[in-house]
């Protein structure tokens, strides 16, 4: 496939290696904030190719992982209307609300379907005129013109039995939390290179600033990462502050500005719950009151259900960076992705997920 | 959030067969190696038949710069050449 | 006896789909058996209807018998590049060649769903009555139930399979040594995406078609040809990984393969990138591993290549060593444990 092999080539990714190895004389730590990039290092191991002295932690870069417990319960409450065709994701099937989750849903007779696109989803209404159709709209910045888009031609195409259950989240303002959490010791992060091919990177210049430190714009192959991993070490070896765009090929500074213009169309900032962490302000989209007859919540009546965290979930603390799955006591004993307590082991790009598929052969319990 | 791939753009269209066009109706056939799928491609207003788009969910969020994506190559073979320099050097 | 005639095959033209009554035991039902199922594979040997077939009367098996048994629910029922009738006898059949066995007798139970069309099960009825012959095999019993609309998707099919082993190998898990190659019998991930993009309406331009195929010849030509079969697995849902995985676990080695080597279609790749599948995981009918002595690779991989359906075979690793049963990935930044499935494939956005 072009585009995507010639950026996966062993050689040139291990001289790339070599080259941060010699680089790198202190010890930093870097985090990633996507899961998608999350799952490539894992997939290659590219970790193993790090030297000692750079540590890279994930952070809470999935969105399936950060979306608030509470919403999944509402989006089970939603799907069990008899009326609805609830459509999502496949990310989203196994993540555990409180007592359930949408798999199960399904298997207890919900009409629960997965999609590619939310375009399906608005396809799936027009098909059904005396259905509901629901669609569960999850995800970053990347997403949110997907979703925006979806509501927008909806409306132009007069579908009115489409609604949106909305977990928007964005990525600074989590950046800004994790930074300013008292125990965080993040020296750089790589910014997730789809999301900054829809908003550009003008804000993360500002966060640059304000923390004194890299921010490196990385891709997803392995070659884009570990470039992206260079550029980053060599900033933090010669004291340089600022973005860096590594993935230029997709990414410009400006960003996206029609797919910006439909997002802040549909959206507003708000202020949202992350699952683990917790309250962080502005670090949502919520639907304009312009666009309310196309909020789910709104139409289901189910703002009010709020819900409980399993205790023993330390999701929050490994999606801050601030322990590894390894140190959870619940990990690959009362948690597993066949029985998991908390979402970063449902995702494939969880922390934990991939931890524990790729990584527990190496750990015994008790290590 | 982030899987996004690139594709071939084959065949643009104003809207889905059967539909009315609407400002965000520009839609389009992709190829990904040997698979089509239409795509909306109402946020690359740039894009061409030929070109190349990354697609996230059924919708194109950028158009392939090419000469950047060669680029990364060329930034490539500077490290490479500077690690044979440096270890010629010692 | 029923009137069957050339320009009306059927005499259940007056049902054009399925009713309860079909699974009733009445007449009605013996008009369906007769004039479907025993149309296709003929009269039980015995003539009259039994509740049993005996198999083997002249004891043509010195080296045994090998038995096996599945259920096919596919959905939905036709697929690119093949149909549930056509899984459930080569899936069967596949099942014996894996131990090495020339299948030979089959039954088939029928659970039928009220209002699937006839003309549906006729196709369905024709395509196994196909591969049978293609495989050799003779369905000589079965049986026919009927549930209600809504119970089934259409209709549920079980095969069990009787073959008759032709060697005295012992093709299992526990033949596994240090040093064995590792052999794939070609490209994997085509059954599980054809599968899904019918299914999840994914429009795919370029047809992706399953791999759905016997998968008998080859492995006999292998045991025949003298190579010392160790190990042999079809790859079904769960993909190469899951069949690596319980290979591995059951014989407590260490297999080591290169991600790179395995061989995956262009069109099937693009589609596991769109929907972030990794091939490895991808449901597969017409493929299978084996595990045969170092020595004896290049051997066993031209003869497996004589056959089209194994014309891609290559080996993509070996067994590195005993003791632990796990699989190694040899990727990129080094080697990964390659774990199964822990439930269902889903497609992604992260």
């Amino acid at each position: 496939m072009k585009f995507v092999e010639e950026y996966r080539r062993p050689d040139e990714v291990r001289s790339v290696a070599r080259a941060l190895a010699s680089v790198a004389r202190s010890s930093w730590t870097i985090m990633e904030v996507c899961g998608g990039q999350t799952h490539a290092i894992i997939r290659f191991g590219l970790d193993q190719l790090l030297p000692p002295q750079v540590t890279l932690v994930h952070g809470p870069g999935c969105p399936v992982c950060v979306t608030p417990i509470e919403l999944i319960d509402r989006a089970i409450a939603v799907a069990r209307e008899r009326n609805v065709i609830f459509c999502s994701f496949g990310d989203m099937l196994r993540v555990p609300g409180s007592s359930a989750d949408l798999m199960a849903a399904r298997a207890a007779g919900a009409d629960v379907r997965i999609v590619y696109s939310p375009l399906d989803a608005v396809e799936i209404a027009r098909a059904n005129p005396a259905k509901e159709i629901v669609f569960f709209a999850v995800g970053f910045e990347t997403t949110a013109p997907a979703n925006a888009g979806a509501v927008q031609i909806a409306r132009a195409r007069g579908i009115t039995n489409f609604t949106v259950l909305v977990s928007h989240v964005l990525v600074p303002p989590a950046i800004r939390a994790i930074m300013d959490a008292p125990d965080s010791a993040v020296n750089a992060f790589l910014a997730a290179g789809h999301v900054c091919t829809v908003t550009g990177y003008e804000e993360y210049e500002e966060l640059a600033d304000r923390y004194h430190m890299p921010i490196v714009v990385a891709g997803f192959e392995p070659l884009d990462i570990m470039l992206a991993m260079l550029a980053c070490v060599e900033a933090l070896e010669g004291g340089e502050v600022g973005v860096q765009n590594r993935y230029a090929r997709s990414v410009r500074r400006e960003g996206n500005p029609p797919a910006m213009q439909a997002v802040s169309n549909v959206f507003e900032t708000t202020d949202r719950k992350w699952r683990g962490i917790g309250m962080i302000p502005g670090s949502g989209l919520a639907l304009r009151p312009e666009y309310a007859d196309f909020d789910a919540e709104r139409r289901f009546g189910v703002s009010d259900i709020l819900a409980e965290e399993s205790m023993v979930c330390m999701s929050g603390k490994v999606l801050q960076g601030l322990i590894r799955p390894t140190q959870c006591p619940a990990f690959g004993t009362q948690c597993t992705p066949e029985n998991p307590l908390g979402a970063t082991m449902v995702s494939s790009e969880g922390a934990c997920s991939a931890y524990y598929r790729y990584r527990r052969v190496q750990v015994r319990p008790g290590s | 959030m982030c899987l996004a791939i690139p594709g071939r753009v084959l065949r643009i269209a104003d809207a889905p067969e059967g539909q009315t066009p609407s400002p965000l109706s520009r839609t389009g056939v992709v190829d990904f190696g040997g698979v089509e799928k239409q795509v909306n491609l109402a946020y690359v207003p740039e894009a061409h038949v030929g070109d190349y788009v990354i697609v996230h969910v059924g919708f194109a969020i950028s158009t392939m710069d090419e000469s950047e994506a060669n680029q990364v190559f060329t930034y490539l073979r500077q490290i490479e050449d500077a690690a044979m320099e440096s270890s010629a050097g010692t | 006896m029923s009137d069957l005639n050339l320009s009306c095959p059927t005499p259940l033209a007056r049902y054009p789909a399925v009713v309860m009554a079909h699974g009733g035991g009445g007449r009605l039902m013996r008009d369906l058996i007769e004039g479907v199922f025993v149309r296709a594979f003929g009269s039980p040997r015995d003539a009259a209807l039994h509740d049993a077939a005996s198999l083997d009367p002249a004891g043509t098996a010195p080296h045994g018998l090998a038995f096996t048994t599945d259920a096919y629910v596919v959905r939905p029922l036709f697929f690119p590049g093949g149909n549930i009738g056509e899984l459930a006898i080569y899936g069967t059949a596949n099942d014996l060649a894996m131990a090495g066995a020339r299948p030979r007798w089959m039954s088939a139970a029928f659970v039928l769903e009220e209002g699937l069309s006839i003309a549906t099960l006729l196709r369905v009825v024709e395509a196994m009555r196909k591969a049978a012959s293609d495989v050799g095999v003779e369905v000589v019993t079965g049986d026919t139930k009927v549930v209600e609309r809504g119970r089934c998707d259409g209709m549920y099919i079980t095969t069990s399979g009787v073959g008759v082993l032709s060697h005295d190998l012992p093709i299992g898990p526990a033949a596994v040594c240090q040093g064995d190659a590792v052999l794939v019998s070609g490209d994997v991930g085509r059954h599980g995406i054809a599968v899904m993009a019918e299914r999840e309406g994914f429009q795919f331009g370029t047809t992706i078609q399953s791999d759905c195929a016997p998968l008998c010849a080859p492995v006999l030509d292998l045991v025949t040809g003298g190579i010392e079969v160790h190990c042999l697995r079809d790859l079904t849902r769960g993909g190469l990984a899951s069949a690596l995985v319980e290979i591995a676990e059951a014989a407590r080695v260490t297999v080591a393969f290169q991600d790179q080597s395995v061989p995956v279609d262009q069109a099937v790749r693009g589609a596991c990138e769109l929907l972030g599948f990794d091939p490895l995981h991808v449901a597969n009918e017409g493929r299978f591993v084996a595990f045969v002595p170092e020595p004896q690779s290049e051997l066993a991989l031209s003869l497996l290549r004589r056959h089209p359906v194994s014309a891609g075979a290559v080996q993509i690793g070996t067994v590195r060593a005993t003791g632990e049963g796990i699989v190694l990935a040899e990727t990129i930044g080094g080697e990964r444990p390659l774990d199964m499935l822990s439930g269902e494939l889903l497609p992604r956005i992260c």
